[in-house]
Order: C-alpha cells, then structure tokens, then sequence
C-alpha cells in the first residue's frame, strides 16, 4: 500500500505537466523535499504548469503541502498552474492546505547583539532595586506579624512552629554534624601539615579552635541550612502560591504572613544557633582526632591547649551571627517563595534564585559583623 | 499487509485495577475506522483510565487492544506505534521548555528527517488549521490562554498526520463559545484529514453535535453504545440518570 512517491515530469509544448506518483506522505518527507528540490528548475522554464495528481495513492498534510508549494512557485513566477485529478477523499485536504501559510513572514527585526547584551545587564541592575524592595517588603510584614503575634500570643500557631522546628532542626543534625566533622578535621590535618614545617604544630589547636568558633562552624552551618531548608521554605510556598492556597488563606480573613511565614522564620531563628553550637562542637571532635591520630598530640593535651587558646568571646562571636543569618535565609527564601508565578519553570527559577541569594547574603553578612566585631574589639 | 482491518481500535476482555480495585471489568469496545467516538462516564469510573490503557501508559491484567490492526503491547512496545496515534491531553502536556512551534514540530524533527524551512512551514500550516496564528508560533505554552493550549496541543497531535486521534476532555475549562469553536475544529479536521477519534468528554453539547456513536462507561463496562439517540432510549439506570438527569434537559428531543 504504501510505495516510494515519484515525479515523472512530461513536457508538452512549454507546459510541463507533472505527475505524483505513489505515497506523498510525511514517512517519506525526506525523499519529497529532494523531488520539490529537483522540479524547482524545471518549473522555472516553463510557462505553464499543470499537476495531475491521479496517481497519488496516499496523501497527508506533509505531502498536499510540498504539491502546493510546486503549484505556488510556477504562480509566484507568473506562470498559470492548475491541478487536476484530485481523488475525492483528498479535496478537503487539497483544500484546506491551499489557505494555509498565505500571509506574508512577520519579519524580526534584526537586533544589536552588543547592545542587547548592555540592555541585559542595564535591566538587571535595575531589577536589583525590586529585590530589595521584596527584602525589606517581606521583613517589614515579618515585623508587624510579630508585633501582632506578641500582642495576643495565643495566636502564634505553634504546632506549625514546632513541625518546622522539628523538620529544619532535628532532622538536619545528622548531616550537619557529618559536614562539620570532616571541615574541622581537614582544617586540622592542613594545618598540621604545614605548621610542621616551621616546628608549630601545637598551634593547630588556635587555628582550629578560633577558625570553626568565630567563622567556619556558622558559616557552613548557615551555608548548608540555606540549600537544604531555604530552598524547603521556597518550594513550599511557591507551590502553595501555584495552586492559590495563599490566596485562599487571605480571603478567609487570615494573613498568610502570620500563618505560613513567621512560624517558619522563628523556626529557622531558634535552630540556626542550635545547629550552629552542635556543629561546632562536632568539627572540635574531628580536629581533635586527627590531631590525635594525625599529629599525635593526645586528647587530654588537646583539650587543654583548646582551654589555653580559645575564649568564650570567639564562641560569642560565632554564636551571635547565626540568628541574623537565619533571619536573612528565612526572609529571603519566604519572599522567593511569594514571588512564584503560575507555571513550573518559575518554580524552580525561584528555588534557585533563594539558595543563591541566601548563600550570597550570609557571605556579605558574615563580612559585616567581622568589621563590627574588629570595631568593637571582639 | 493483512486485510484492512474493520475498526480502528479493537479493545476485548480487558481487565485493569489498582491493588484489589477492579476499574475496567472485562470491557469490550469497537471503534470504526473514521467516525468520532465519544466516551462517557462516571467522574473517576475509568473513562480516564481506559483511554491511558489503550495507548499503553498503564499496564492491563488482561485482555487484548488492537489499535489500527497492530496489538499494543505493554510499556516500551508503544514506540511501535508512536506516529499512528496523536493524543491530547486533558491539560495539553505541552513541553514548558519549548515555544509553540518548536512543540508542534517535536513529532516531526523526532520521526522524520525533514529540512528546518519545510518543518517550520508544516508548523506553521497546523497552527493555522487549528485557528492559529504564526506569530503565536513564538509563544511559549505559559503564555498560552487554556483555548490556546488545547489548539496548540490539537496541532501537535495532528503534526505526524495519525490516523487515530484521542482527546482527553478537549471542551473542559473552555466557555461554551470557546468549546463550540473546538468542537467544529475536529469536527472539520477529522472529515478534512479522515481521522478516528476517541473522544473522552462529559460535555453534553459535543456529543450532541460532534460525535458519531456515543459509549457509555458504567460499573467497568461499556453498557451501551450507538448513535445518541439510541443511547437516549436505553433504559439501563446509570445512562438514563445520565441522560434524563437536570442538566440533560436540553439533549431531550423536543415534544
């Protein structure tokens, strides 16, 4: 039934007649466009054209289009093209194709590829105004929220806030104390191994003790709380936003803010310096092994190295931060969250866009209290 | 080739269920090569879950489907028959990552090896049949109202010229002028291009105007099956509520 489309041309005193043979369909597209390719000349010299399509044995849209594409060439050359031997069943087709694609390309008007580029970086620059309007938007709800939650304390919803305490604090704690472990045993084996060189390997006790307490242990904390829970935070509330929940929240009289977003954000407060004296502690334990087993410096030594070096203002120091950086991870990954439009792609642009912005803030953020605490003589 | 054979999808004794559930009870089903099938039922009494059985996304326990003469195996083996069927999806299932034309052409640029201006060409010529412009062909399927979806989906079902349409609810969610709009569209392209269609509705008014036969879908079986009219005389008690139920007044012949 279905047989290789052929184009046998004759030529009749100046009109040429062409004569389809076989399927014209799109399983055979490939062989069509070499058989247009081929007539596309021969159409050119003639002044009259004429298709008789009775050999046709199938016909699809694919193939009354390149049979309409031959009729339009000899037209749009001012030669006349008829068509004649249209099986019944075809005619709808032949004619429906004959309609199609007449209007005129909409033509694109050709753009500056340099000056798009300065266009890009103009408009993001200028969007980095609107996220700092989301920003402080979002902390200034955050505010008002908790002034009207400490004004009637009995409409904190708490066991939101303890589920969420529960999922973004206890349940991270195995993989927070794994990643610190190894941070603050490398510090201590990288340490070990160059101090040797000057003869100062007992001092690897100061530089893991100050490094994971003021810095290291907060930061990774904060680092890894914003990709695991920020993003959590995000993907929740976009797909709350997606299917109109938050909306349905607000006409019911209730503030989403108060409802969704405060219980998250105490959540994230209370158990970033949580996670951040545990993971401390744990990154402590793996500089101390591997002094022990690296450096061979004994645990009780360590530990009264550690006594001698450390004090609790670099505890402080690193303890203080954490509750800022869980205020900014929470506020941005809420206010992304919010910013979700109806489709999947904004999801996930959004998700992305709050780990990234998150990380990037903790970073700036950390900077700040490292010239405050110069200042202040911390 | 074998002798052409008489229905276009042949469904006997099939049997489907999810744990202890059983949804489709030994059903039986022919649909005629050409004509425009529609297929109603109970919200969640299978019709759903029938037409996914038929083009092969859910496993059966037993029975056979035939679609176009060739039996539809289980799983990977629809590949076989990938370019005889199009299907529209109740929410269009349009590829989020790709413009209108690019999602219309997929079908093509995946089975044939077609040059860019004559796919783009052939885009164009469907997004046109289903009541598109070319310059929505740039669009993506975010920007799209749902009357838009479905016409882009409906062309890109359409794209590899299948012999077998299916079309999950195509009128839900669109207004009646919208719906009565889409309804001519198949009603046109399935005479223009000599489509079967299996058309899965609740939507009294296509059936009433578009579809050839009418199957009703109850307790897992299909309890009838004719013109509509015959289908208005049945007495069986789940298609005389369907039918002779308040919002069926209308499909009543006048008196």
């Amino acid at each position: 039934m279905s047989s290789a489309p052929h184009l046998n041309a004759v030529g009749e005193h100046d009109e040429l007649e062409l004569r389809p043979t076989g399927s014209w369909t799109a399983a055979h597209g490939a062989t069509l466009e070499r058989l247009f390719a081929g007539a596309v000349p021969q159409i050119a010299r003639i002044r009259a054209l004429r298709l008789d399509l009775a050999g046709i044995t199938e016909l699809d849209t694919l193939g009354a289009w390149v049979l309409e594409k031959l009729s339009r060439q000899a037209v749009t050359a001012g030669r006349p093209a008829t068509v004649v031997g249209v099986a019944a069943n075809y005619t709808g087709l032949i004619d429906e194709v004959r309609q199609v694609n007449r209007r005129p390309p909409v033509v694109q008007p050709t753009r500056n590829p340099v000056l798009d580029r300065v266009e890009d970086v103009g408009r993001a620059a200028f969007s980095a105004t609107d996220d700092i309007a989301v920003f402080v938007g979002m902390l200034g709800a955050l505010a008002s929220a908790l002034f009207m939650t400490l004004r009637r304390p009995r409409s904190l919803r708490l066991t939101s806030l303890v589920y969420h305490l529960y999922r973004v604090g206890w349940q991270a704690i195995p993989i927070m104390v794994l990643i610190t472990f190894l941070i603050g045993a490398i510090i201590a084996q990288q340490g070990i191994f160059h101090f040797r060189r000057f003869g100062a390997e007992s001092y690897v006790v100061d530089l893991v003790g100050i490094l994971v307490l003021r810095e290291i242990g907060v930061l990774i904390i904060a680092i890894m709380v914003a990709g695991r829970s920020g993003s959590a935070y995000t993907a929740e509330l976009g797909a709350m936003k997606m299917r109109e929940e938050i909306d349905a929240l607000s006409t019911m009289g209730l503030d989403p803010i108060e409802v969704l977003i405060l219980p998250r954000i105490i959540a994230l407060v209370c158990a970033l310096p949580i996670l951040t004296f545990i993971g401390s502690m744990a990154a402590l334990y793996g500089g101390g092994l591997v002094a022990w087993f690296y450096g061979g410096m004994s645990p009780a030594i360590f530990i009264a190295r550690l006594h001698e070096a450390i004090s609790v203002t670099h505890f402080e120091v690193g303890i203080i931060k954490a509750p800022f950086m869980a205020l900014v991870i929470g506020v941005v990954a809420c206010g992304e969250g919010l910013r979700v439009k109806g489709s999947a792609e904004s999801l996930g642009l959004q998700t992305t866009t709050s780990v990234v912005k998150s990380i990037f803030l903790v970073i700036v953020l950390d900077g700040l209290f490292a010239v405050f605490f110069a200042s202040i003589g911390m | 080739m074998a002798a052409e054979p008489v229905s276009a999808i042949h469904v006997s004794d099939l049997v489907v269920g999810f744990g202890r559930q059983i949804v489709l009870d030994h059903l039986s089903l022919d649909v005629r090569k050409g004509e425009i099938l529609g297929l109603v039922g109970a919200s969640g009494g299978g019709k759903s879950v029938l037409m996914r059985t038929i083009i092969g996304l859910i496993p059966r326990r037993s029975g056979t489907i035939e679609v176009s003469g060739n039996s539809i195996g289980e799983g990977r083996a629809t590949r076989v028959t990938a370019g005889n069927w199009g299907i529209l999806f109740q929410q269009g299932a349009l590829f989020s990552s790709l413009t209108v034309r690019q999602n219309v052409q997929f079908p093509l640029r995946e089975n044939l090896e077609l040059s860019q201006t004559l796919m783009d060409e052939i885009a164009d010529a469907k997004l046109e049949m289903v009541g598109l412009a070319p310059e929505d062909g740039d669009k993506f399927p975010a920007e799209l109202s749902g009357g838009m979806t479905k016409r882009v989906a409906l062309a890109r079902a359409l794209a590899l010229d299948p012999a077998i349409l299916f079309l999950d609810e195509p009128t839900s969610g669109l207004d009646p002028i919208a719906a009565g709009e889409f309804d001519d569209l198949i009603e046109t392209l399935q005479q223009t291009l000599g489509l079967t269609v299996f058309m899965v509705t609740h939507d009294l008014a296509s059936l009433k105007t578009v579809c050839d036969r009418v199957a009703a879908l109850a307790d897992g079986k299909i309890v009838a099956i004719g013109p509509l009219d015959e289908l208005l005389r049945s007495d069986h008690p789940w298609v005389r509520a369907y039918f002779h139920g308040k919002r069926s007044q209308m499909m009543q012949p006048r008196a």
